[in-house]
């Protein structure tokens, strides 16, 4: 193995175990504070029996003293239980998450290399031709894709392609044409995002220093913009890939609810208001595990694209 | 890495050309209006699961598509002179999927295992009126103390506490539907699931994927599988109601069986007697604090009743549902002597403003000299609309309204704990079609729902002589005089009736409109 890459590993190693001690006050914190707000997952508009309802906090543990079920809380996790959902009485948390999370993880991976691809491109091609008809579109576009929120577009999109037309379906989840829709809704505002960022970073780098002595060397200018500015102008868009993730998993939400997706999105809103705590507990520890290997990849993404970067 | 990531996107865009499929023919495809939180029948208490249960299961009676009550498992039952001894006949022909025969002894495990503490079950204590239910729930009897006894195989007999006239309505409800005994003991918690779940009713379930979807398929060994038209039905939970709209004007689902009520009217237009408005066991209301100084003046409460606009929530705010003119819902079973009539409620709305002006400024209340009251909901939208309404119809008369919103669970946590309120935002869908349903949630004694702390010993005595009474008629006559003091008093405002709102396809043969939403399946037909 190269020098550098043993740095890179130890980079990773360290980082990794870094997030440990966080990941752990994470989970503490998301515990008690869960606890804290008023009513507890058995307070529906229909009020229970205090006999049954003294059953039902018998049978999950609740009558037993806070610290109590928290060491058993981590007790379980540690053998990787996230504990019976309050609410969904059939499974436990990590089955449920577990069903789910393949199906968010699908959509906001495509969202995201859909919004990479054409944010990329549309950022690039506004740069080239700057001030151009082709750059206010791209411009215009960014700036309605920024302040539309899903929850408009993914009800247009359904009703335009699914009701009047036809041609895709409404809801659902698996089958690729059922795929499309909600891709492309939770896919444009990152698209938009990315393009801007993108044209700004591909002004300056076609400015650069290294690229008009590309050109002075009389290199194809695709050559030029391809090899050479393009490699500076995705690093911002790189960068926003953290961001990026957290916005699509929030966006997921709406999507998610909008296309009737059986992924974990809805479980964010649903797990609170239902004082369904193994479940708040469940998707705190997958959005913290989710967000530290993100930010993580990010910066070892850097290493690839820009040769500055060194991990020591 | 460049071009990778360029291919993954070419597919996903690749994906956009391909046209949608409709994967339907001899399936009903049922929006049902989430996810099921469990199958197991004593675990269950949502709508959404009786919808599942109901398909899956046969209890000792069912309904009929008409949500009228008819024999089930039992073909008939005998009700002994004091009204505390049912004995039921069970049929020879009822069987589980898997070909046993379901007997009387299956019963007696089923009810046995829903009072036993450690099923946790959210709605034994529908099931309290078997002599010795609640002691068994509470743990201090053993479960084979329930008095349900397996006299032969076919021949069921269960006591009550008191002769309890809506007994059989009450086994209509999920928590009444039998379970295979070898096939719960084999497999604990687990018997819920596909592959291993063993039933008695018209489907047996092949697959459940939360969110996605439950479908159930045919089951050759039901006693009536010969009138079974639908072979497969799936269960599509959507919980967002606008999608399940949108779903079936695509023609990707048969029914939807909730509407969002801001589409009602387009709805209606575009899609006529497919849209369907039907009045449902519910009553949506506001409790009064009765401990409250302002409150507890009974002229108060009825002027502030009286100064409630309920055809303007009705039309404006919850399109569909009906202004409610009592508590307790019309249509209701038991009930031949209905609701009482109040006074002020076939008066103008002017008349009646003019009249609770003049009783609140008798008690010094008017918009120069207002009083403040809390009006306190759960968030929601409309809820939010009716508080706003409210609070400017009761502006009119000197009432000035402040608002404190929580979220549903801590809402209900509040009036669960007794916390001070003036007046809080409920509701209530009966669980069975009987005005006992709806009006023992005031008597004095009931801690759980009686938010109001009403405390009329006349009520009481008025709701112990209706329990006691086994001739209906004169039950009737008693429940009657009951509600029209609960109206006299005002433990609640009601306000409107819950309607329940479908979409049903021209395509789909055999729903009926009913009081208590209820469709099985079974009933149903698909014409393509």
């Amino acid at each position: 193995m190269h020098r550098e890459e043993i740095d890179i590993l130890r980079y990773a190693l360290r980082r990794l175990l870094g997030a440990v001690p966080t990941l752990f006050l994470i989970i503490t914190a998301a515990f008690f504070m869960m606890r804290i707000a008023p009513g507890g997952p058995f307070d529906q508009e229909r009020t229970l029996e205090a006999t049954v309802l003294e059953n039902l906090n018998r049978t999950f543990g609740l009558d037993k003293p806070l610290w109590q079920q928290y060491a058993m809380y981590l007790n379980n996790l540690l053998h990787g239980d996230m504990g019976p959902s309050f609410v969904f009485r059939d499974k436990r948390v990590h089955e449920i998450l577990g069903e789910g999370l393949p199906v968010s993880m699908q959509l906001g991976f495509l969202a995201l290399l859909l919004a990479l691809f054409i944010g990329v491109c549309m950022g690039t091609v506004a740069a080239l031709r700057q001030n151009s008809k082709a750059d206010y579109f791209v411009v215009a576009l960014a700036t309605f894709g920024i302040t539309v929120p899903p929850f408009v577009v993914a009800p247009v999109l359904a009703l335009v392609f699914a009701v009047f037309l036809g041609w895709l379906p409404a809801q659902g989840w698996g089958r690729a044409d059922q795929m499309v829709l909600p891709v492309i809704a939770l896919a444009l505002p990152q698209v938009a995002v990315i393009a801007r960022l993108t044209r700004g970073a591909m002004i300056e780098a076609l400015r650069s220093d290294h690229v008009r002595t590309a050109k002075a060397y009389g290199l194809p200018a695709s050559m030029v913009v391809i090899k050479h500015a393009l490699r500076a102008a995705v690093l911002p868009a790189i960068s926003y890939l953290g961001p990026a993730a957290a916005a699509l998993l929030t966006g997921s939400i709406v999507v998610e609810q909008v296309f009737n997706l059986p992924g974990i999105g809805r479980y964010f809103v649903q797990g609170a208001l239902n004082r369904d705590y193994t479940m708040v507990m469940g998707t705190v520890v997958i959005v913290a595990v989710f967000v530290i290997l993100f930010n993580l990849m990010v910066d070892l993404l850097f290493a690839v694209f820009d040769p500055r970067v060194r991990y020591d | 890495m460049k071009t990778r990531m360029m291919a993954g996107a070419a597919l996903a865009l690749a994906l956009t050309v391909t046209g949608a499929g409709s994967p339907w023919a001899a399936t009903y495809m049922r929006g049902n209006n989430g996810n099921p939180e469990t199958l197991d029948q004593h675990k269950t208490s949502t709508v959404v699961e009786a919808h599942i249960l109901r398909d899956l299961y046969e209890g000792l009676v069912v309904y009929d598509a008409a949500a009228q009550v008819v024999p089930g498992v039992a073909e008939s039952w005998e009700v002994s002179e004091d009204g505390t001894e049912y004995t039921f006949t069970l049929r020879n022909n009822a069987k589980w999927s898997n070909g046993d025969p379901v007997t009387a002894g299956d019963f007696v495990f089923s009810l046995r295992r829903i009072m036993t503490p450690a099923t946790g079950a959210k709605y034994a204590n529908i099931l309290y009126p078997i002599k010795n239910a609640e002691a068994v729930n509470t743990g201090d009897m053993e479960p084979d103390s329930l008095a349900v006894e397996a006299v032969d195989d076919h021949t069921l007999k269960i006591t009550l506490e008191n002769p309890t006239p809506f007994f059989i309505e009450l086994l209509t409800h999920q928590t009444g539907l039998p379970m295979h005994p070898p096939t719960v003991e084999a497999n604990g918690a687990d018997f819920v699931q596909p592959g291993i779940m063993v039933s008695n009713g018209a489907y047996v379930l092949e697959t459940n994927i939360l969110n996605d979807k439950i479908v159930l398929q045919k089951n050759e060994n039901y006693h009536d599988a010969d009138n079974v038209a639908i072979e497969t039905v799936n269960f599509i939970p959507i919980e967002d109601r606008a999608t399940c709209v949108r779903a079936w004007e695509a023609g990707e689902i048969h029914s939807c069986a909730d509407l969002p009520a801001e589409d009602l009217e387009r709805l209606q237009s575009e899609h006529g007697d497919a849209t369907r408005v039907t009045p449902y066991l519910g009553t949506y209301y506001y409790a009064l604090n009765h401990e409250d100084e302002f409150l507890s003046d009974p002229e108060v409460r009825r002027a502030l009743s009286m100064v409630i606009d309920r055809e303007f929530l009705a039309e404006n705010i919850f399109q569909g549902m009906i202004p409610a003119t009592s508590f307790i819902p019309p249509g209701i079973g038991n009930y031949e002597t209905g609701s009482p009539e109040t006074d002020y409620f076939s008066m103008s709305m002017l008349d009646r403003e003019d009249m609770a002006i003049e009783i609140l400024e008798a008690k010094g209340v008017t918009p120069d000299t207002p009083h403040k009251l809390e009006i306190m909901y759960n968030s929601s939208e409309n809820h939010k609309n009716v508080a706003t309404a409210i609070a400017d119809m009761w502006a009119n008369v000197g009432v000035n309204v402040t608002y404190n919103v929580r979220d549903i669970s801590a809402h209900y946590a509040h009036l669960r704990d007794r916390g001070d309120f003036d007046v809080a935002r409920a509701g209530w869908i009966g669980d069975y079609s009987d005005p006992q349903n709806f009006l023992f949630m005031v008597e004095s004694d009931n801690d759980g729902f009686n938010y109001s702390r009403y405390e009329n010993p006349e009520y009481d005595a008025l709701m112990d002589a209706a329990a006691a009474e086994t001739d209906l008629t004169k039950r009737s006559e008693l429940l009657s005089q009951a509600e029209a003091m609960f109206m006299r008093d005002l433990p609640f405002l009601p306000l409107l009736y819950y309607s329940s709102l479908a979409l049903v396809s021209p395509n789909l043969q055999g729903w009926e409109d009913n009081i208590q939403h209820v469709h099985l399946s079974r009933y149903m037909s698909i014409t393509e």
